[in-house]
């Protein structure tokens, strides 16, 4: 039952990643790359209608997250305090800067929330893959000092950064030069996979420069990954372990390769689907080699004294968990309803699309 | 350790409280937005189409508030009451993981559909997406109230040896004593606030003497259905919630209505007075002798227990601030069935839209079904303490154990700025909506 829910908790995170994260690419071009009225209008009217729902995935999966593995999600909400309330901050700006623009004609009221639209995707952008990279990196559970646990096994607690961002300090912090590594490569996949989206989904004048955007941050995106790798084997070498022994990993590992080398044709294809399939199956592969990397850990431990939280020590007691999937299968089904509806009714490109009804 | 509980606190009240302004509106408002598109449909009427269309850009902006200020108090069940949500997730995370899975996912891909498709979908249809807006988000109050009535009497559980609680009953859940009553209580008094928004947006077209149309039908409208709310917010639903708080929160029940002593012969019912903390006594009390006993139990010598009963570690944390916020909300309600009343006879006589008196009552009367759902919500949630999961878990024991205060107190400054900007920004856009007026919607 745990794995059952481990796998539809990393799915939801997954789809969250995918939907959301085209939602922040689209705002750190629109912060870098618009211009022109007409193509800042373009970009918002073609992640309108869909922001909302999109965001609903991370919290759905916080929902899943809280009643399948309850030690988890207080250890590592509580253990990340500043951050996730930073990114509830950012989101509030992100969803006001959406929402606000239209709601008055003047030009410092529309480049406010233009602004706030974009810094907050970039930062979230860059937030979520610092998160990921302290997932991977592991924290010190149970605030381990002279190898005596002063907490609880399962709690801790991070500050933003330690003075010499050095992820083997005994002092960690969240952001450290590994963690960053992480940030920056979310950023650069995000803004590919945002322009991807907005090449998919308008006729926006952007669309010929983007696909040239995409092609250096494609390349910049290899080079980072390549040094992630070398500095995460030197680290800690046992998720890379795990990934030379997984073939599962290798088979995600195929998928995201894939959709990296397609992103580098991106000037030669006809269809303006394309590049945002392959960015979307980069951002799926990528994900899930990661956490399949350090399976059946949910988050390591860095001190040998309080083992890693893994998803059996985690979890809620069988009669819950089982219960849980009776309601939970007829919702997926609702939703997956729901997702066919909302993209059937706004499919094809947006251009024409009436968004913020305000005239 | 008291500084951390007492910072933890201050921030959920702070930003429930703010964030509760909204929904109450969002869910009432879409009852009565699908009203209006039910109007349109029937007697092809374009007055409630543009009717529907102006107040669905309130709702709009409105739902978008509820949305950015809810997300937080999701995360902070995790951020900061970790040990609460350690100890309970596999029972509450059930609830609060079924609001995003059937609400949330609903509300969220029907909204965009409901706001921006009316033209691409056809009347129909936008109809249909409105009232699955509407279904999502009474939902969502549904399954909160189901996580908050587990908290208030807490059923289908077993606590383990190691202090966690294990779900033995997913169906206690939904049929739970304390859910049914506060669920349609709390919607009925979410209606009674969207009706007095929409009352006042009425009366202040009619005084004003402009969109003198929309302005008989918002008032007619916010008038007949406030009305209708406000008598079920107070009975059979006000009253069945008081009945579970006497019965299984007897304490609670003495420190809202005030009383301290156990009285033989039946207790009065405390209309005014100050609660004086020192002595364990009301000061400056005017009372009505054994209403309070005929209420509860109908039965007028029937004795109710003091306050001054029940083990001091028991009482609710805070006396005074409980027994006020009952009696503001109490007060409210009846203030609100009194003016209600006075302009439906008047709208009956067809002398509403001129007897400026009423309409003046009801521009004034907006803030105040604001204030009495908050102070309702106070009642329940200060009547729980000093208990998490009443009768077992108490509060202090919930906190996260390593945020220190200094940071609570961080995010919780940072919330009070971010709102306060929220708020501003509410505040203006909503005003300048309404001031523009339905008439100019017209596309």
């Amino acid at each position: 039952m745990e794995l059952f829910w481990y796998i539809v908790l990393m799915t939801m995170l997954a789809v969250y990643v995918i939907l959301d994260g085209y939602d922040f690419g689209a705002g750190i071009i629109h912060l870098f790359f618009a211009k022109e009225e007409k193509d800042k209008v373009l970009i918002t009217k073609s992640i309108g209608p869909f922001w909302d729902a999109n965001e609903v995935w991370l919290i759905a999966a916080g929902g899943v997250l809280f009643f399948a593995f309850p030690t988890l999600y207080a250890s590592a909400f509580s253990g990340f305090y500043l951050p996730l309330i930073m990114i509830l901050w950012l989101l509030i700006f992100r969803a006001t800067g959406l929402e606000l623009r239209g709601q008055l004609h003047n030009s410092l009221w529309e480049n406010i929330w233009d602004k706030a639209f974009g810094l907050a995707s970039l930062l979230l952008a860059l937030f979520f893959g610092v998160a990921l990279g302290n997932v991977v990196r592991g924290v010190n559970l149970g605030m381990v000092e002279n190898g005596v646990s002063t907490q609880e096994a399962h709690y801790f607690f991070l500050p933003l950064w330690n003075s010499t961002l050095d992820p083997q300090s005994h002092q960690l912090g969240i952001i450290d030069w590994f963690t960053l590594l992480f940030g920056l490569i979310s950023v650069l996949a995000l803004t590919i996979h945002g322009a991807a989206w907005i090449i998919f989904k308008t006729n926006s004048s952007l669309n010929s420069r983007l696909k040239t955007v995409i092609f250096y941050a494609n390349l910049g995106l290899v080079g980072l990954i390549l040094l992630s790798l070398l500095l995460g084997f030197i680290l800690n070498p046992l998720p890379f372990q795990n990934f030379c022994s997984r073939p599962l990993v290798w088979i995600f590992t195929a998928v995201m390769l894939t959709g990296s080398l397609g992103l580098f044709k991106i000037r030669s294809w006809k269809k303006d689907g394309m590049g945002f399939l392959f960015s979307s199956l980069f951002l799926a592969g990528g994900f899930a080699a990661t956490v399949a990397s350090i399976f059946p850990n949910l988050l390591p431990s860095t001190n040998t004294v309080n083992p890693s939280l893994t998803i059996y020590n985690v979890a809620a007691p069988e009669y819950g968990l089982k219960t849980g999937l009776s309601w939970f299968v007829v919702a997926v089904v609702l939703v997956a309803l729901y997702l066919v509806i909302q993209y059937r009714v706004f499919r094809g490109k947006m251009d024409d699309v009436d968004y913020h009804g305000e005239h | 350790m008291e500084d951390m509980l007492l910072y933890d606190r201050l921030q959920f009240a702070f930003t429930i409280t703010f964030h509760y302004l909204f929904p109450q509106l969002t869910m009432g408002l879409s009852l009565l937005i699908v009203f209006f598109k039910f109007r349109f449909l029937r007697t092809k009427e374009d007055k409630f189409n543009q009717a529907a269309r102006f107040w669905m850009k309130i709702f709009a902006l409105n739902f978008a508030m509820g949305v950015v200020t809810g997300i937080p108090m999701e995360f902070q069940f995790g951020t900061n009451w970790a040990k609460f949500s350690e100890l309970t997730g596999g029972i509450i995370g059930q609830t609060l993981a079924m609001e995003g899975m059937f609400s949330f996912f609903l509300e969220s891909s029907f909204l965009g559909l409901f706001l921006f498709g009316e033209k691409l979908l056809g009347h129909k249809l936008h109809f249909l997406t409105g009232l699955l807006v509407f279904l999502g988000s009474w939902a969502s109050g549904f399954l909160i109230i189901a996580t908050h009535s587990w908290m208030q009497h807490p059923v289908g559980f077993e606590i383990l040896a190691n202090g966690k609680y294990v779900l033995t009953n997913f169906g206690a859940l939904f049929s739970n004593v304390w859910l049914w009553p506060s669920y349609l209580h709390n919607q009925a008094a979410s209606l009674v606030t969207a009706s007095f928004v929409m009352a006042a947006v009425g009366a202040f077209y009619l005084l004003s003497k402009k969109q003198e149309e929309f302005g008989q039908l918002f008032v007619r409208t916010g008038v007949i259905f406030g009305l209708a709310a406000s008598l079920l917010a107070a009975f059979p639903t006000g009253d069945m919630t008081a009945k579970n708080v006497v019965k299984y929160q007897p304490e609670t029940f003495a420190a809202m209505e005030g009383i301290f002593e156990t009285e033989k012969g039946g207790s009065e019912i405390i209309l005014v007075g100050q609660p004086n903390m020192l002595e364990k006594k009301l000061d400056n009390k005017i009372a009505v002798p054994n209403v309070l006993s005929f209420l509860t139990y109908q039965k007028w010598d029937r004795e109710i227990k003091g306050l001054n009963e029940f083990s001091p570690e028991n009482h609710p944390t805070n006396v005074p601030g409980l027994y006020y916020a009952y009696h503001i909300m109490v007060g409210l309600g009846t203030i609100f069935i009194g003016l209600l009343s006075l302009a439906a006879v008047q709208l009956f006589r067809r002398k509403l839209y001129t007897t400026n008196i009423l309409l003046w009552g009801l521009l004034f009367m907006l803030p105040f079904p604001y204030i009495a759902n908050t102070t309702g919500w106070y009642t329940a949630e200060l009547g729980r303490q000093p208990w998490l999961v009443h009768g077992l878990l108490r509060t202090a024991e919930g906190i996260s154990p390593t945020v220190s205060s200094g940071n609570t107190l961080f995010t919780l400054l940072g919330f009070v700025g971010l709102y306060l900007l929220l708020g501003l920004l509410f505040l203006l856009l909503a005003g300048k909506i309404i001031y523009k007026g339905p008439q100019t919607a017209i596309k």
